[in-house]
């Protein structure tokens, strides 16, 4: 039963008309999620004893780099899975999630240079988080530009896709040494959210903005996916009913 | 009202910082249907020129 | 220029001796792995002058800090760690252009992806000849450098150690990336694109090993590091790379 289901995943038609379908039940929520975290975070929360309203920022500077890091990883894996099994829907998937991925990635570093700015009197430290946002940043670069740069498309799914896996593997490793090599060189990183745990009124919002961006990242890669999977169908059958709906 | 919009005095910083966020959410969506309105039309031609067989 | 490379395949073709698997497939990729090396070594002093850019480009950009800053050594001692490091990783940029340039131009690569040898040990070998043709010249070049930045004698053994080691990791490293890029024009930018961000570990554990031989400590620890990195690279990347070349191939 499972099996069937996978192979089903692999299949370009139905997965064009899911996505199709699937995309207004994630979309939804994610407004009203978003919408609802939005209200929560800029309204109904006090302002913090430390920062007062400023820590709002919080709302956008966290989904911002959720999204980045969840964004990263689903790619690796989508491009881990097209490689193995040489299934193109996996490559389309990991298509779609670059360009959302890399624009998060800039959304946190100009919202965490925003936070900095007034809390810590820098917009930019070389702190570890920050910096290791930096780097993946021109990872996704040039993930793309691998991509942009290989013109056939089967090529470029499967050197990307390498890309991708050799990159995740090095996360970690060039998180770990940033980390060590910021500890040395500075006293402990004052960009830190070092605060006692945060009152439901706070951490509530916090906890509907992740979740509603997460469900709004499935939603438009369901979109971009529609786009990506036709793109890799040059001669199909099923095309001709889908694309003339 | 204008309490809230002064942010408590880091309105220089908060609401560009939420404008920023939106626009991205906003751009992906935008970029993402464009995206696909265009493969639709790429392969409608595609398939016109094949004389509407694949 | 495709004579270097038929030789080359049919040796390596004839190493691939069918009897009972297993050991003797092992010895076969060994012998096609020294092959290969040996090949590219001869190959490279046939032309000696290249194997120059790097070193003078690595020359000169460290020479660009002192005129472009201060020519106080004190200064420069303390940027030293990080300048020469900057530098070392940008000539090894450079010279990755030299890895697989002239045997995917004469269909060498296709030869070995073909050959039935294992493209894993081959791209071990090609990346250890490339070692031998620009990193280790780097390790050797760069005391003179450090000097020149302001650095002790006694300084340099370190120096000498962790850019030999680092550079085995920057070599394995780029290696990837020149695969990935293969045959594209003008892909200098890009390969740094998806280069550096990878190599910036060794640039922080290398510069701290500079760092830490300059004030007269050990450098012991970031030298582990590094040689860690070098292991892990030894063990990935070829793998990585083979798998890499294939699809360029395709």
């Amino acid at each position: 039963m499972t099996w069937t289901w996978f192979h089903r995943l692999a299949s370009p038609p139905y997965v064009y008309a899911l996505a199709a379908r699937l995309t207004p039940w994630f979309a939804w929520p994610a407004a009203l999620l978003i919408v609802g975290g939005l209200w929560g975070g800029l309204v109904l929360a006090p302002p913090d004893y430390q920062q007062g309203d400023g820590f709002r920022i919080i709302y956008v500077h966290a989904p911002s780099a959720w999204m980045s890091l969840m964004v990263y990883t689903t790619m690796a894996v989508a491009a881990a899975v097209g490689l193995i099994w040489r299934i193109k829907v996996a490559h389309a998937v990991a298509a779609s999630c670059a360009p959302i991925g890399a624009s998060f990635t800039f959304a946190a570093l100009v919202t965490g240079a925003l936070w900095g700015e007034p809390m810590w009197g820098t917009y930019w430290e070389w702190d570890p988080r920050l910096t290791s946002e930096l780097i993946l940043l021109f990872l996704y670069l040039g993930y793309m530009g691998l991509r942009a740069g290989i013109e056939d498309t089967q090529r470029a799914d499967r050197a990307s896709a390498l890309l991708a896996v050799v990159g995740v593997v090095n996360v970690p490793i060039i998180h770990y040494s940033v980390t060590w090599w910021n500890s040395l060189h500075q006293a402990p990183s004052v960009m830190r959210l070092s605060r006692p745990a945060m009152p439901s009124s706070m951490l509530l919002p916090l906890l509907m903005m992740l979740l509603g961006f997460t469900l709004y990242f499935v939603a438009v890669l369901l979109v971009r996916l529609r786009s990506e999977v036709l793109a890799r169908e040059r001669s199909a059958s099923w095309i001709r009913e889908a694309v003339s709906a | 009202m204008r309490a809230f919009l002064d942010m408590g005095g880091y309105a220089a910083f908060v609401w560009p910082a939420y404008l920023v966020t939106l626009t991205v959410v906003v751009l992906n969506i935008v970029w993402a249907r464009r995206a696909l309105s265009r493969s639709r039309a790429d392969a409608r031609r595609r398939l016109d020129r094949r004389g509407g067989e694949p | 220029m495709s004579a270097p490379g038929v030789p080359a395949a049919a040796a390596l073709a004839g190493t691939a001796a069918v009897q009972d698997g297993g050991g003797v497939q092992l010895a076969g990729a060994l012998d096609a792995a020294r092959l290969a090396l040996l090949r590219d070594l001869k190959l490279a002093f046939r032309k000696r002058g290249q194997l120059v850019q790097p070193l003078a480009f690595f020359a000169l950009v460290t020479m660009l800090f002192p005129l472009g800053l201060s020519p106080e050594l004190s200064r420069l001692r303390e940027i030293a760690p990080g300048v020469l490091w900057v530098a070392a990783l940008l000539a090894s940029l450079l010279a990755l252009e030299f890895l697989f340039r002239d045997d995917a131009y004469d269909g060498t690569l296709e030869q070995y992806a073909l050959s039935g040898q294992s493209l894993t040990a081959l791209m071990f070998a090609k990346t250890a000849a490339h070692w031998l043709l620009t990193g280790l010249p780097l390790a050797l070049v760069a005391p003179l450098a450090a000097l020149s930045l302001g650095a002790p004698l006694a300084a340099l053994g370190g120096i000498v150690a962790s850019v030999a080691v680092g550079s085995v990791a920057l070599s394995l490293i780029g290696s990837i990336g020149a695969a990935l890029t293969l045959g594209m024009k003008r892909s200098g930018a890009l390969l740094s694109l998806l280069t550096l961000p990878l190599s910036l570990p060794v640039l922080i554990y290398g510069a701290r090993a500079t760092q830490l031989a300059m004030s007269g400590a050990t450098p012991l620890a970031p030298l582990e590091l590094l040689g860690a990195l070098a292991v892990l690279g030894v063990t990935l990347a070829p793998i990585a790379a083979a798998a890499a070349v294939r699809i360029s191939l395709e």
